[in-house]
C-alpha cells in the first residue's frame, strides 16, 4: 500500500513539470501569433501594390509573358510544401501533407508530374521517410521566416519554371557579358548554383496553411504561375460597360501608364520577384498558422495533464486514506490481542 | 503648392508614408523626377539605388531600396521595395566596412554576390549623405 502511494506521489509530481513545460509553450506560442499576424498585416501593402503593377504591366501589351500564359502541354508541376520545424502541433503538419498528397494525385490525373520543393522540417522527414524525392529542401526558419528565406527558396523555382518542363536548370552565366559595366547594367535573374540540374516545371504551386482566425486554419493549395489574372477582365468589363465617367478608382487604373523599361522587359524581372512575393507571403501565413496550431495543442495538452493531476490527487488521498484505516484497524486490533 | 500622396513600401512593412511634393530617383533608363501630375508610369528601379523625397511638411529625405519598383499616377507615388531603409536607420560604420570588404574580395575572386554587396554598401551611403566615388 505504501509502495503504491508513492507510485502515485511520483506520477504527480511529473506529470505537473509536463504541464508546467506545455504551458510555456503555450504561452510563447499565444505571443507569437500577435507577431506573426502583425507580420502579415504590414507585409500586405507591399503584395496589393506589387499586383497593381503586374495587372497594368500585363494590360500593356506584356500578356503573351511565359507567366502569363498556360503552356501548350505542361509535364511537370512544382509544388512548395509549407510545413514546420517542430512538431507539438496538432494536425498542422499533416493537414498540409494531406493537401499536398491529394493534390499531387489531382496533378497526376492530369498527366503532370509533381516535384517537390519542401520547406520545413517536418514535411523533408515526411518525404524523406518515403523515399519520395524532393528538389529543394528549405528549413530552420518556418517560426520566423524572412524574406531572405523566402528569396532563396522562390529563386530555385523560378529557375525551374524558366526552364520549363522539357529540361533541366542550368546555372550557366556568362559573367563577361555580365561583367561589371557600371552600375546601370539591368540586373538579370540569376539561378542559384545549386539548382543546376534540377527538372524543369511548367506550373508552380504552393501548400501552406492559410490563417483564417484564431480558431481556424486551413490547408490550402494554390497556384503561383502561371498566373490568372482572370479577375482583371471582369474588372475591365465594368469599367468599359460603364464609360469613362464611371468612379475615379476605375478610370484611374485605367489610365495610360508609361513603362521604364518596355512592359516585355519589365516583367522579367517582377517574375522573379513576384515567385518571391508569394512564396514569402505563403511563409507568413505559415508560421501565424503554425503558432496558432501549437497554442491550441498546448492548450489541450496543458489542459489534459492537470485533469491527470486532479484524478491522481483524489487517487492518493484515496490510498493515504486507506493506509491510516489500515493501520488503525491494526492497532486496535494488536491491542484488543493484547487485552485478552 | 500641389502635393501627391507617397508610399514608400518595403516586402515587410510600409517604410514611409504621407504628403510630399517631389521625388527623385534612378531607373534603370536614367534618372527621374517626380513632380504632382506627372503622367502615370511604372518604371523598374536600379537594384541598388536610392530614393529622395520632399515632404511637403518636413526636410527632404533620402532611402535606400533594394530591388524595387516605381508606381506612379497623377495623385500618388509608390516605391515598391524589397529591402527600403531611411536613411536615418542606415549604420554608416557598418556600410563603410562592408564597402571596404567588398571592394577587397571583388579583387581576389570576382564574384557577383561581391558586386551586389559593394553596390548596396554605395547605395546605403549614398542615402545617408556620405560622398562615395562611382
Amino acid at each position: 500500500m505504501a509502495a503504491n502511494l508513492r507510485v502515485l506521489r511520483r506520477r504527480i509530481r511529473s506529470t505537473k513539470n509536463i504541464a508546467q513545460i506545455t504551458k510555456a509553450m503555450e504561452m510563447v506560442a499565444a505571443s507569437r501569433i500577435s507577431k506573426a499576424q502583425a507580420r502579415v498585416e504590414a507585409s500586405r501593402p507591399y503584395s496589393d501594390e506589387f499586383t497593381h503593377v503586374l495587372r497594368t504591366a500585363a494590360k500593356a501589351g506584356a500578356s503573351d509573358h511565359p507567366l502569363l500564359t498556360p503552356r501548350e502541354e505542361p509535364k511537370r508541376a512544382a509544388i512548395v510544401v509549407v510545413t514546420s520545424d517542430r512538431g507539438l502541433c496538432g494536425g498542422y503538419n499533416a493537414n498540409v501533407l494531406r493537401e499536398t498528397e491529394r493534390l499531387i494525385r489531382q496533378l497526376s490525373e492530369d498527366g503532370k508530374e509533381a516535384t517537390l520543393y519542401v520547406i520545413g522540417g517536418k514535411g523533408t522527414a515526411y518525404f524523406r521517410f518515403r523515399n519520395r524525392e524532393m528538389s529543394g529542401q528549405f528549413t530552420g526558419f518556418s517560426e520566423v521566416p524572412d524574406y531572405a528565406n523566402a528569396a532563396h527558396a522562390a529563386d530555385h523555382l523560378t529557375a525551374a519554371f524558366l526552364a520549363g518542363g522539357d529540361s533541366e536548370v542550368s546555372v550557366e552565366w556568362d559573367d563577361d557579358e555580365h561583367a561589371d559595366s557600371g552600375a546601370d547594367r539591368k540586373v538579370m535573374f540569376r539561378a542559384p548554383q545549386d539548382a543546376e540540374g534540377k527538372p524543369g516545371v511548367d506550373e508552380i504551386h504552393v501548400v501552406f496553411t492559410q490563417f483564417r482566425s484564431m480558431l481556424t486554419q486551413t490547408a490550402i493549395a494554390l497556384q503561383v504561375a502561371p498566373l490568372d489574372l482572370g479577375s482583371d477582365e471582369e474588372e475591365s468589363d465594368d469599367s468599359g460597360s460603364s464609360s469613362r465617367s464611371g468612379d475615379s478608382d476605375g478610370s484611374d487604373r485605367e489610365a495610360e501608364y508609361a513603362f521604364e523599361p518596355e512592359p516585355e522587359v519589365l516583367f522579367d524581372s517582377l517574375l522573379p520577384k513576384y515567385v518571391r512575393a508569394r512564396v514569402f507571403a505563403a511563409m507568413l501565413d505559415a508560421a501565424a498558422s503554425e503558432s496558432a496550431a501549437r497554442q491550441r495543442a498546448m492548450k489541450a495538452a496543458t489542459d489534459n495533464a492537470n485533469d491527470l493531476v486532479d484524478n491522481l490527487v483524489r487517487e492518493s488521498n484515496q490510498a493515504r486514506q486507506a493506509q491510516i484505516t489500515q493501520e488503525i484497524s491494526e492497532i486496535v486490533g494488536g491491542s484488543d490481542a493484547l487485552a485478552q | 503648392m500641389a502635393e501627391m500622396q507617397v508610399d514608400v513600401v518595403g516586402v515587410e512593412k510600409k517604410i514611409w508614408s504621407g504628403e510630399a511634393s517631389f521625388v527623385s530617383a534612378r531607373t534603370v533608363e536614367g534618372a527621374i523626377g517626380i513632380l504632382p501630375g506627372h503622367e502615370p508610369l511604372i518604371a523598374q528601379l536600379r537594384e541598388a539605388g536610392v530614393v529622395r523625397v520632399d515632404p511637403t511638411d518636413g526636410e527632404s529625405f533620402h532611402v535606400a531600396a533594394f530591388g524595387g519598383f516605381l508606381s506612379v499616377t497623377a495623385e500618388s507615388v509608390t516605391v515598391l521595395a524589397e529591402l527600403a531603409e531611411l536613411a536615418s536607420e542606415i549604420d554608416v560604420a557598418q556600410a563603410k566596412d562592408d564597402l571596404r570588404e567588398a571592394e577587397h574580395y571583388i579583387g581576389e575572386s570576382d564574384d557577383q554576390e561581391w558586386r551586389v554587396a559593394r553596390d548596396r554598401a554605395r547605395a546605403r551611403l549614398q542615402a545617408a549623405g556620405e560622398s562615395v566615388e562611382q
